[in-house]
């Protein structure tokens, strides 16, 4: 799609616009690009080896043997692609970078071609036939570098016609390439970190509650109105599990205020659990059920100890995918709170309840400076639901923000709700040493942002996840961007949220957003 | 002789067909799936995802929005070899069915719709360069061998005309064991031929997609994750982890 556009000094240019724009391949374009790996000791916390084990290849496929034994997914994903190639352009990877091991079906054939070669009759006997290959240590260290280069978004997996899913492979060979000693440092040490500390951040509690109180008096000077920020508070009636990016990075911050100024007018009682101080789960990320169950496992002893009756997430892409579609298997049954409410909860499910009880009294107008569109983030659009309906991850974010702003436009239909395009920094990706992979696989995104920047003017984007909302905020910049045209939905909600008695400069009456509405 | 031979060929090939089929097929309905993992947006409720299996298998529904060109060829080949499968009915069936005499006019037909269909997805292989990077020799060797079954059949019925009768008495034979002749013509007996590669090969190639696709957590679970807690049988023996909070931990 390419337009003519006029610049400031009236000079005519064509500017090129396709989110879908199929580059050119170039082989070896990424091969390169690797994240650091992880320490002996962060492996071992996490219970794997240390270093590349001695005997990593026997080890490596009977790890592929075992795992195509206890998961359908990766057995029958491994069996039936037909080499369509319907979602060799759906990767925003590969629509970035051009290199063709970054199209879905190219990189699931980098563990098939192994998997073919030891578990098939054809690959034992005719391997150059279907591509099979031994396993030799530079297919473990390309495993490495592009098994790294997925953000398991699953947009291939919408594409593909049998809902093959290169997220699950990725995460297969993430746990095959752990098992024989080879980790990321991203993500094994953030894993490490939290089940010492309870958060990604080695945040200890009495920081903790040191930073709750800063925000507790911000939110006092700037309403006037003592808004608490509870933490480890037993009896609570709700118990807030949010990403721990939420207590200190921007725009997630101001995120977090949103939850508290809705809980505050809403009346509940909530509370903050420092000992289950993260809704991020990076076990997912790694692909490994058990560390993914520990990790969850904290959000229900902390339940249990502090005797709430419901849990509400906070914003966070693949936390809520955990939390959604895996808590209950992980950590369940949790048939000890209250069965009258989801269990868990988003708080986007939260705030559009109260929007249509008529509890927040909203200002629209106070948003007046944005004029906004929204990014789903990919986990929430395809891992997860919100709310009682098909598709309710879509319509209930929008929903709140149509609630509190008055200037909204989507981007092109084929980049968002199912389709949306990942922010690039995903799966475990969010590490400055993949900087050049963040950049590059942002471009879709920032793509078809720059359209309704064109044609609706759209100034700022609003997200539910944190990794994107860090994500965005650094590559924003590259592509003509602030850092903080990026925003939290609940960001928007505390602007708009005027709480009862709060001192607002305005004279006139805040319109009250009725049931329905 | 031959006969004997092509009778003994069939008999193998029909039972790897069914047996090869069966074992992957019972594999996979006994590969647990630990956790939840539909595509969302998902339906809620199994019958939902019966109606979604549907579109997928009657329409092709997702390839149909991610890649139109495909999409066209996938489904001229597949309905056009559906067709043909159901018209050759006639061959193993007396008196024949009243529903396959009826489709038997749109059958012959059917035979070029698939071949076409199988020359667009081949041109596709080769033309488009991400294609063929992803291509191996057997996903070339798989659209010639159905196109050579197609091609041998339709030279049959419009180049060279074979004793089809003979064909079906031979057909009937071996659903009674017994082998009756085989007519000993060319186009008959390559065509027969490649019929049973294709039939050997089923369970370990690529064309388990068509039981697979049933297989698929993506496509086939049920998004009700927070409803009905769902438990695979060895998740279920995971050792348990302590209920409350270690008290030497974090505090
Ligand atoms: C439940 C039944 C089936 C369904 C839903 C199904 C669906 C599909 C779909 C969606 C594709 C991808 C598009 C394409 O490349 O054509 C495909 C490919 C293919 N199917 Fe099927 N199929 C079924 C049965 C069969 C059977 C019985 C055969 C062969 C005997 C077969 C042979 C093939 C082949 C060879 C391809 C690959 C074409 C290529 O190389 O591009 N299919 N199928
Ligand atoms: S899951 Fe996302 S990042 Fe991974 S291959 Fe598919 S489209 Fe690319
Ligand atoms: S869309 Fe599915 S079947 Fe087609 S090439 Fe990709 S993974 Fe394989
Ligand atoms: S960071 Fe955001 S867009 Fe990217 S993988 Fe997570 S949810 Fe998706």
């Amino acid at each position: 799609m390419a337009r003519l556009e006029i610049d400031e000094n009236g000079t005519e240019k064509y500017v090129v616009r396709d989110p879908f724009h199929i580059p050119d391949m170039e082989c070896g374009a990424m091969a390169d690009t690797n994240s650091f790996k992880a320490a002996p000791d962060h492996n071992e916390d996490l219970g794997f080896p240390g270093e590349l084990l001695e005997n990593w290849q026997e080890v490596a496929i009977a790890k592929m043997g075992e795992l195509a034994k206890k998961n359908r997914a990766f057995q029958v994903y491994l069996d039936t692609c037909v080499k369509c190639g319907a979602c060799t352009d759906k990767c925003h990877f590969f629509l970035g970078t051009g290199d063709p091991k970054n199209m879905p079906v190219a990189r699931q054939d980098l563990l098939r071609s192994v998997y073919r070669r030891y578990y098939t009759f054809a690959g034992k006997y005719f391997p150059w036939l279907v591509g099979a290959r031994d396993l030799t240590k530079e297919v473990l260290d390309e495993w490495y570098t592009y098994y790294h280069q997925c953000s398991q978004c699953r947009r291939c997996s919408v594409a593909c016609p049998y809902g093959i899913d290169t997220a699950e492979i990725s995460m297969a060979a993430r746990e095959i390439l752990d098992s024989v000693g080879v980790g990321q440092k991203y993500c094994n040490e953030i894993i490490a970190k939290l089940k010492k500390t309870g958060n990604n951040l080695g945040l200890n509690p009495k920081a903790l509650r040191a930073t709750l109180e800063d925000l507790e008096e911000d939110l006092e000077d700037e309403t006037g109105i003592p808004v608490k920020l509870p933490l480890d508070v037993k009896g609570a009636d709700i118990l807030l599990i949010t990403p721990s990016a939420d207590f200190f990075a921007e725009p997630h911050i101001d995120g977090l205020l949103g939850y508290a100024k809705v809980f505050h007018a809403a009346g509940v009682s909530w509370t903050i659990s420092s000992y289950a101080s993260e809704a991020a789960n990076f076990g997912m990320f790694i692909g490994s059920y058990e560390n993914m169950r520990e990790v969850s496992w904290r959000i229900r002893q902390a339940a249990k100890d502090l005797g709430v009756k419901r849990i509400v997430f906070g914003e966070c892409g693949h936390a809520w995918r955990v939390g959604y579609s895996f808590l209950n298997t992980l950590a369940g049954p949790f048939d000890f709170l209250d069965q009258s409410y989801p269990i868990p909860q988003h708080i986007m499910e939260f705030t559009s309840d109260a929007i249509d009880a008529g509890i927040l009294k909203i200002d629209k107008s106070r948003n007046d400076e944005f004029i906004m569109t929204y990014h789903d983030s990919c986990n929430v659009a395809r891992g997860s639901a919100m709310g009682r309906k098909e598709g309710g991850q879509f319509d209930l974010p929008r929903k709140v923000i149509k609630a509190v702003v008055n200037n909204f436009h989507d981007m092109e239909r084929d980049t968002i709700r199912e389709n949306t395009f990942c922010c690039g920094g995903g799966g475990g990706l969010l590490t400055d040493d993949l900087m050049d992979l963040r950049i590059k696989g942002a471009k879709p995104r920032m793509t078809a942002l720059q359209q309704v920047t064109a044609d609706h003017g759209v100034t700022h984007m609003a997200a539910i996840c944190a990794i994107c909302k860090t994500q965005f905020s650094k590559v924003m910049p590259k592509y003509g961007y602030e850092m903080d045209n990026i925003m939290s939905v609940h960001q928007l909600v505390a602007n708009a949220v005027i709480l009862d008695g709060q001192e607002t400069e305005q004279d006139d009456a805040p319109e009250t957003v009725a049931a329905g509405e | 002789m031959l006969s004997t031979l092509y009778a003994v060929l069939f008999y193998i090939a029909t039972i790897l067909l069914i047996v090869g089929t069966g074992m992957k097929v019972l594999k996979y309905a006994r590969t647990p799936a630990p956790l939840k993992i539909p595509v969302s947006p998902a339906p809620r409720t199994r019958a939902g995802v019966v109606q979604r299996m549907g579109r997928e298998v009657t329409m092709f529904e997702s390839l149909f929005k991610s890649n139109r060109w495909i999409w066209i060829f996938a489904i001229l080949f597949h309905y056009g070899m559906l067709l043909v499968l159901l018209r050759h009915l006639r061959y193993f069936t007396q008196p024949v069915w009243w529903w396959v005499e009826l489709i038997q006019p749109f059958g012959v037909y059917a035979g070029f719709v698939m071949v076409l269909g199988l020359l667009g997805l081949l041109a596709r292989r080769i033309v488009v360069n991400r294609i063929r990077y992803i291509s191996n020799p057997s996903d070339y060797l798989m659209l010639l061998l159905l196109i050579g079954i197609g091609v041998t059949g339709l030279s049959m019925k419009f180049l060279m005309p074979v004793d089809i009768l003979m064909v079906k008495q031979f057909f009937l034979g071996l659903m009674r064991f017994q082998i009756n002749e085989l007519p000993m013509q060319p186009g008959v007996l390559i065509h027969l031929g490649l019929v049973a590669i294709l039939m050997i090969i089923f369970p370990i190639s690529k064309l388990m997609h068509a039981p697979g696709l049933f297989f698929a957590p993506s496509r086939t679970q049920v998004d009700n994750a927070r409803e009905f807690r769902h438990m695979s049988a060895w998740a279920s023996q995971l050792e348990d982890l302590p209920e409350s909070i270690p008290t030497e931990e974090g505090k």
